[in-house]
């Protein structure tokens, strides 16, 4: 018990008080409300669930790229996997019916098993092919969902996902608990939530484990981590799969969240992206920085922006066809510059592990001093 | 038969633009190694700007000589628009990182890249009448066809060989072979190939490293700005997110040929190109994606390096 307290230690107050007001929001959506007070209307418990499911898939991403130093730019096609076994498993075009459940047991598995497939042939390869071939690979499975329009539905998506059976007692009990959120939403704001928590402890105690010790060896030096003895190939092969598994169930989550599969296209290379941008924006390997940069960036697109365009065209009057009065066209010059910002300033990310910030510090150090040298 | 060598034309022209978009990439990779994923949005920038200027000299309007110089004024615009535009780029942003982890100019790569796509789409809704008046920005602008559009092998002929085609084959080649001297015959070249090899030892030898850096990015927007031409003449399209498709075929045909190695990217080009044509005629286009990339991964499980590219170990 104590160990695992130790492990769990650096949970600070900031952490409780977090998760309190996250398990408490959807009875007392107190932003939303100071929304409605100056006419504002952006549903914030609805992207708080959009949230959560984009943190599970930037904290699986951060298995590959942040704890075994594995360039993934497809990680969109793992996220799709999980849908798309969630959408057959579940939808009433199939004999069968596993329910939400099930899939949530069924999609990892799938998207691990595939992850291994495409990882076992390809993991020896350098930094950047690898980041060529998952990129290559994302879009062979975009592709392949749409043109098996047999299995997949294509573009329409399968559809409908049914929402999770839950016991009588827990279902009474969230759609009697009052507050303005409907029963269905709240039942997928809290298993998000739940999933999301559990997915952060795990990787907190996993951080402290041998295996998680392994990972972060075989990143700093491949050469230096295989001498003592760990297996470059299996470490990697199980980062590998292990963020391909969490990728599915978040795309589970996904499928049920918007009862479809969604069209194939949605997985597409800039979402992958854009996942990396998170665990950027964030901190890439650490935990917390991959959750801030899943709030900040889905938080920009879908809290922020339609926000300011409303502002905007109030503003210089509703002129829908210029370009530039709306803001959301903003939005990839704000997200680019973002980036590059970034890189110049605080490459270690806005929530940093405290290991690599010593080193990108250290590094920066070393160069200005080589710098001024010359 | 004839569908065989038809389809061989129209991947033979295809492949020489994915190869001439190539070159900037494999010419940036090999010598700071690191994906200038920004390059194909240079290329999409300088097709918009050759639209602007169609549209502003009413080219479609013009016959002969007079022609044949605004065309040729407007490669040459292109060209030094998108060289300048890539040497800036490098000088602002990529720069300032050499000394930086790889990840960090791949990141800011892919943020210059939003920027420049954000610009496209800004750049499209300009009011032109070239854009359709700029009402709807997003949509894909048509490029006027400006050559004529007679079969060369003569009207009976079951194969089509459009003047187009031999203008971008012929191109193509013409710039291909300027660079091949360029790369081997000059100084230039020969500190360019110096600087890929080992950027210390070059510095050492008294080669000014920065300047070789920009000359590449120089060399690499100028086929980029060209490419962006010869592509919008052929294709007849131009749209704000053309730099993204086409510049992950290049860089797939770069990778295919082996990264960093000049002729491996003409080599991946031309076969992605004709790969693309044959399995857009004998398995389908809406597969087209799957197929290139399913043997872009083939290609590297058995061959690691590329075609062309050398199984040198990543240095310790």
């Amino acid at each position: 018990m104590t160990t695992i307290r130790q492990k769990l230690g650096n949970f600070g107050t900031f952490e409780v008080l977090a998760l309190t007001f996250l398990l408490l929001y959807p009875l007392f959506p107190v932003l939303d409300w100071g929304l409605d007070a100056v006419g504002q209307s952006v549903r914030l418990d609805r992207q708080l669930v959009n949230i959560f499911i984009f943190g599970l898939l930037a904290l699986a991403l951060n298995i590959q790229v942040g704890y075994a130093g594995l360039l993934q730019l497809g990680i969109a096609a793992f996220f799709a996997i999980g849908a798309i076994t969630t959408g057959v498993m579940t939808v009433e075009k199939y004999p069968f019916q596993f329910g939400f459940w099930g899939s949530l047991l069924v999609a990892p598995i799938a998207a691990a098993a595939i992850g291994l497939f495409l990882g076992a042939p390809t993991l020896r390869l350098r930094g950047d092919y690898l980041a060529i071939v998952t990129l290559g690979f994302g879009e062979v499975t975009r592709i392949v969902l749409i043109n098996l329009e047999n299995i997949t539905d294509g573009p329409r998506g399968l559809n409908p996902v049914p929402e999770p059976w839950l016991p009588v007692a827990v279902r009474e009990l969230l759609q009697g608990s009052g507050g303005p959120v409907e029963g269905t939403l709240k039942t997928m704001y809290y298993i998000a939530l739940l999933l999301l928590v559990a997915a952060v402890v795990v990787f907190t105690v996993l951080e402290k484990s041998r295996l998680g010790r392994a990972f972060v060896a075989l990143r700093e030096d491949e050469l230096a981590a295989s001498c003592m003895g760990l297996d470059p190939a299996r470490i990697k092969l199980l980062a590998f799969a292990g963020g391909a598994a969490l990728a599915g169930a978040a795309g589970c989550l996904y499928a049920t969240n918007l009862t479809t599969t969604a069209e194939p296209n949605t997985y597409d290379f800039n979402y992958s992206i854009m996942v990396l941008c998170c665990l950027i924006i964030g901190g890439i390997g650490s935990i917390r920085g991959a959750i801030l940069g899943a709030a900040l960036l889905l938080g920009f697109d879908n809290v922020v922006s339609p926000l300011v365009t409303r502002g905007l065209q109030a503003v210089i009057g509703g002129g829908s066809d210029n370009v530039l009065a709306s803001f959301t066209n903003w939005k990839w010059i704000v997200f680019g510059s973002a980036l590059v910002a970034m890189m110049r300033l605080r490459p270690e990310g806005l929530w940093p592990e405290a290991r690599l910030q010593s080193e990108l510090r250290e590094a920066k150090d070393i160069a200005e001093q080589s710098q001024e040298a010359l | 038969m004839d569908t065989l060598v038809q389809q061989l034309i129209i991947g033979l022209t295809n492949g020489m633009v994915f190869a001439l978009i190539a070159l900037g990439y494999t010419m940036v990779y090999g010598i700071l190694e690191f994906i200038n994923f920004a390059h194909g949005d240079v290329f999409m920038l300088a097709s918009f700007l050759a639209l602007t200027l169609v549209g502003a000299l009413g080219l479609q309007q013009q016959t002969g000589m007079v022609f044949a110089l605004e065309l040729l004024g407007i490669i040459l615009t292109c060209a030094a628009f998108a060289a300048s535009l890539n040497w800036t780029i490098d000088r602002l942003v990529y720069k300032p990182l050499r000394k930086a982890p790889k990840l960090a100019p791949l990141v800011s790569a892919i943020g210059v890249s939003f920027i420049l796509q954000n610009i496209g789409l800004f750049w499209g809704g300009m009011p032109l009448k070239v854009f359709g008046g700029g009402n709807q920005a997003a949509a894909p602008k048509a490029f006027p066809d400006l050559l004529p559009a007679t079969n060369l092998l003569g009207p009976n002929s079951h194969l089509t060989l459009l003047p187009k085609d031999v203008l971008v084959i012929g191109a193509s080649l013409t710039v291909m072979a300027a660079l091949y001297g360029l790369v081997r015959f000059t100084k230039l070249g020969k500190a360019m190939r110096a600087t890929a090899q080992d950027p210390t030892a070059a510095r050492l030898m008294g080669i000014d490293v920065d300047f070789v850096v920009g000359a590449t990015f120089v060399i690499g927007g100028c086929l980029a700005g060209f490419a962006a031409v010869i592509y919008s003449l052929y294709i007849n399209t131009v749209h704000y997110q053309m730099g993204y498709q086409n510049g992950l075929y290049a860089f797939t045909a770069a990778v295919v040929g082996g990264i960093g190695n000049i002729p491996g990217a003409v080599l991946g080009g031309l076969l992605l190109g004709l790969l693309r044509a044959l399995s857009d005629q004998f398995i389908g286009a809406q597969w087209q994606p799957a197929v290139l990339f399913g043997v872009l991964i083939v290609i590297l499980v058995f061959r690691p390096a590329g075609l062309l590219g050398s199984t040198a170990r990543e240095k310790v």
